[in-house]
């Protein structure tokens, strides 16, 4: 069943609006909830009310965050079946179980203790207060771990079999599904990434207050807790995208080459540190790809297979295939795949027919090219190569405001620690301006997962255009502007509501 | 691993209780359409928001627990009816999103569009939220636009996606049903929450006149439910056929059940009674109880005993059943482990519910918290 372009594009920009604008508030509430429970664990063990203080003000800051979140998030959920309803039959079976183990598991523990932590504090003891509040930086942890189980299984599906009986995935293990290596790196990157995001918020409003010389102690002490958190939760991020970026390589070498803007596959292959694209490069013209460009001989066999010499292919070895490092064509993929769907259906004929014989002969057919099924649903070879250009500057965005955060981290810790923070106002100037980069990297490191997936919906075995819903694009286009609308309006009374706050300032908590 | 067929009916169950549990829930919405009726002024309304404030992420909860637990273990369901029902599902979520933002941004300077423009947002999810949701689980009786081709890929066959439903009076009477409950749950959660006597009093009379247009509309519900026509199918060749009464006669044939939802309506009316006659601050205990009792029997019959739980108006084979629309054995086994962890969800929510409303909420606690809503 193949859908409209017009209709899949509409379907893809909402799911990505959404997902972005959802991402917005998130990674905050991923690291800001474990923040202020370090701050109320403090203030338990000394029972100093100045740090009671200081988590209730930045309590105050995650709520306004917390609410638009939830707001925002609702709408993944059922998007899956509301757009992308032949996707929620063929892989439901696998994907609907991360979802619904979520919910289960994470939401309740959150919204349960999130009413806790906030109107709790005169009515619960104070340990069970603090009880409360890990709580609900667990539980939003844990909804992080179902959700990147269920997006890792996208990136890499492993764990079960199709059934040519009801035309779907169905799960044959839940251990290879959760533990998926796609999923564990997806899910240690992507919080540790939360909780980066959460110091850099930290981080640059406390500079705010000591540029305006108000609030001083408040402003460094949370100064303190924001850097340390974020340099350990850096390096953890950096050894977590090293381990993302292996298993692009082994499972999704057509991201990884889009990533680099690499055509021409090459043994100890670099990274470009700098470069701009030619926006006429075609695949195998034989061009070079980049107008200039300035690059680290070896770094991405390395970073991809942890080997200096390992060949990494690009995108013409992929599409037009490699015979010396036995790799297959799309054409010839795609041959393959649409034996398996002609398969298919003559398997479902014949048993319509009760010939059994024969439908078994298409089954043994069918299992034999199986695995090029999602291939044979492709129009043409160059369809299975993602946008190179969003692939490759989003991801090196990500990479470069990365490196960046690590250094400012690096710089306020020592400044904080000997006590000079509050004259190195170029420094404080850094750190309140590096908090929209935060956000920045946060997107750019959805796009590079999810656009540089594309045409997959499901890595090799669902493209995006068998995925979607079958409802008039129309009609997705007029909610894609509904969504548009409503969130770009809540977005800017959630950052109205937040600078007020941060200009009231702790004494307001 | 347990058969297949038992599978299925414990997932139906848990997704009925799941359902039941957030029409009980739903108090949260019924009492958002009730700060001007029940607050006089500005204090009042703030405490009657505060207390909503404390529960409003439960009943968001267990709205995202109703599709998640739908998705894991029907998903045919979830592919078929929000894929189809396109716009009657995208207007729910939109009621459902502008909840979340309204009780943290209304109380909050430079909110951007006012403390009014934020109950009303809390105000149309009370009121067309459920309206809505009532609607789209009428159509679980009343049937839905879909085919389903065989290799279980889905079309809806109206363009006006799922809101074609809104002209069905089934589906209509089912939605205010739902509105009338959940403010008539409302206003009892409020006596017993409430340590304002003025406010508990008023909160009884829009029980009282409440109460009588929800019975008209329960009984037309329940007996459309139950004397009106139903599909069956053929557990051995999924064939789906017409059946008079289908449902009476389920209920019928299973005495049990017939006992529990006869238990479940009597409580919910001697909730209210006690509500009316008695002042009981408890009574929403009672309500509550008899809703969810109801609500899951209700549902409950429609996935078992051969029945079909979604009607397709448009090719009557399309319909879908517990057994054409399941997950997987597999999966299915693996849910019902996770689902052990349901009682220790259901004990933290309690303990918690308990300590936090120990004492009874009032004006004074609401102003002396700067994080009030």
């Amino acid at each position: 069943m193949e859908h409209a372009a017009s209709l899949i594009d509409w379907s893809r920009a909402q799911f990505a609006l959404t997902a972005l604008y959802h991402w917005l508030f998130v990674p905050l509430t991923l690291g800001l909830t474990f923040i202020v429970a370090i701050m109320e664990t403090i203030y338990v063990k000394t029972g100093d009310e100045k740090w009671k203080q200081i988590t209730k003000y930045w309590m105050g800051l995650l709520a306004i965050n917390f609410a638009i979140g939830l707001a925002t998030g609702i709408i993944m959920e059922f998007e899956f079946g509301t757009n992308w309803s032949n996707y929620s039959w063929i892989v439901g079976d696998i994907f609907g179980a991360p979802l619904a183990i979520e919910g289960l598991m994470a939401f309740f523990m959150e919204s349960t203790f999130f009413a806790v932590m906030f109107f709790g504090w005169n009515r619960v003891s104070k340990k069970m207060h603090l009880l409360s509040t890990w709580l609900v930086a667990i539980g939003s942890n844990l909804s992080a771990l179902w959700i990147l189980v269920a997006n890792g299984w996208m990136q890499h599906p492993v764990g079960m079999h199709f059934n040519p009986d009801t035309a779907r995935n169905e799960m044959e293990n839940f251990w290879d599904v959760f533990l998926n290596p796609n999923a564990v790196s997806k899910f240690l990157h992507t919080v540790s990434s939360g909780y980066v995001l959460a110091s850099l918020f930290v981080l640059g409003i406390s500079a705010w207050y000591l540029l305006k010389k108000r609030d001083i102690q408040f402003a460094k002490r949370s100064m303190i807790v924001a850097a340390s958190f974020g340099l350990l939760s850096s390096f953890y991020l950096l050894t977590t995208g090293d381990e993302s970026a292996h298993q692009v390589a082994l499972k999704q070498p057509m991201k990884l080459a889009a990533m680099e803007g690499l055509y021409d596959g090459e043994q100890r292959a670099g990274i470009v540190a700098f470069g701009v694209l030619d926006p006429d490069k075609k695949i195998a013209d034989g061009k070079e790809p980049f107008l200039f460009s300035f690059e680290i001989p070896g770094a991405l066999s390395f970073l991809g297979y942890h080997n200096l010499n390992a060949f990494v292919p690009g995108i013409d070895d992929l599409v037009k295939g490699n015979e010396k490092h036995n790799i297959m064509s799309v054409s010839q993929k795609m041959e393959l795949g649409k034996k398996a769907v002609a398969a298919l259906s003559a398997y479902r004929n014949y048993k319509k027919q009760n010939d059994m014989l024969h439908a078994q002969e298409a089954l043994e057919t069918f299992r034999k090219y199986e695995k090029y099924l999602g291939y044979g649903y492709l129009k043409k070879p160059e369809d299975a190569v993602p946008n190179v250009a969003l692939s490759f500057y989003s991801f090196h965005t990500m990479v470069g405001l990365g490196t960046w955060f690590i250094v400012l981290f690096l710089i306020t810790l020592y400044f904080a620690m000997t006590n000079e923070i509050e004259k190195k106002r170029w420094l404080l100037y850094l750190a309140l301006f590096t908090i929209p980069l935060g956000y920045v990297a946060q997107e750019a490191g959805w796009i590079v997962a999810e656009a540089g997936r594309q045409p997959w919906a499901i890595q090799d075995l669902l493209p995006v255009g068998m995925a979607a819903s079958n409802v008039a694009s129309t009609s997705v286009m007029i909610t894609f502007w509904l969504f548009a609308v409503l969130f770009t309006g809540l977005l800017f009374a959630e950052v109205k509501i937040m600078l007020k706050q941060i200009k009231i300032g702790p004494e307001g908590h | 691993m347990f058969a297949l067929h038992t599978l299925q009916v414990y997932w139906w169950f848990l997704v009925s209780v799941i359902g039941a549990l957030f029409v009980f829930m739903t108090f949260v919405q019924g009492g958002q359409t009730l700060p001007y009726t029940l607050g006089k002024n500005e204090e009042e309304r703030d405490l009657l928001v505060n207390s909503l404030g404390r529960k409003w992420e439960l009943s968001f909860t267990m709205l995202v627990m109703f599709g998640g637990a739908l998705f894991a273990a029907f998903p045919l369901f979830y592919a078929v009816s929000f894929g189809g029902a396109y716009y009657l599902w995208m207007a729910i979520l939109f009621c459902f999103i502008i909840q979340a933002v309204a009780y943290e941004y209304r109380k909050k300077p430079d909110n951007l569009y006012g403390e009014r423009f934020y109950e009303i947002l809390l105000y149309i999810n009370g009121s067309l939220g459920i309206f809505l949701i009532g609607v789209a689980l009428g159509t679980l009786y009343s049937g839905g636009n879909f085919v389903v081709n065989e290799e279980h890929l889905s079309h809806w066959t109206k363009a006006t996606y799922g809101l074609e439903a809104l002209l069905n009076p089934f589906n209509v009477a089912f939605g205010l049903m739902l509105v009338f409950l959940a403010r008539i749950q409302g206003a009892l959660y409020f006596m017993n929450n409430i340590g304002e006597t003025t406010i508990v009093q008023r909160a009884k009379s829009v029980v009282k006149t409440h109460f009588i247009m929800f019975l008209i509309l329960f009984l037309f519900v329940a007996s459309y439910i139950l004397f009106s026509t139903g599909l069956v199918y053929d557990p051995k060749t999924g064939v789906v056929s017409v059946e008079k009464m289908k449902l009476l006669h389920s209920l019928l044939s299973m005495p049990f059940l017939l006992l529990l939802f006869a238990a479940g309506v009597l409580t919910l009316l001697y909730g209210i009674y006690i509500a009316l006659v008695k002042n009981n601050k408890k009574a929403i205990w009672f309500t509550g109880a008899g809703t969810i009792l109801t609500v899951t029997i209700l549902m409950l019959i429609l996935g078992i005993n051969n029945s079909v739980f979604y009607p397709s108006l448009a090719d009557i084979q399309s319909s879908l059943t517990i057994q054409n629309a399941s997950g997987s054995q597999y999966t299915l086994t693996v849910m019902s482990y996770v689902s052990l962890l349901v009682p220790v969800v259901a004990a933290y929510i309690f303990f918690v519910w308990r300590s936090m409303d120990k004492k009874e909420l009032t004006i004074e606690e609401i102003e002396a918290d700067p994080h009030h809503y």
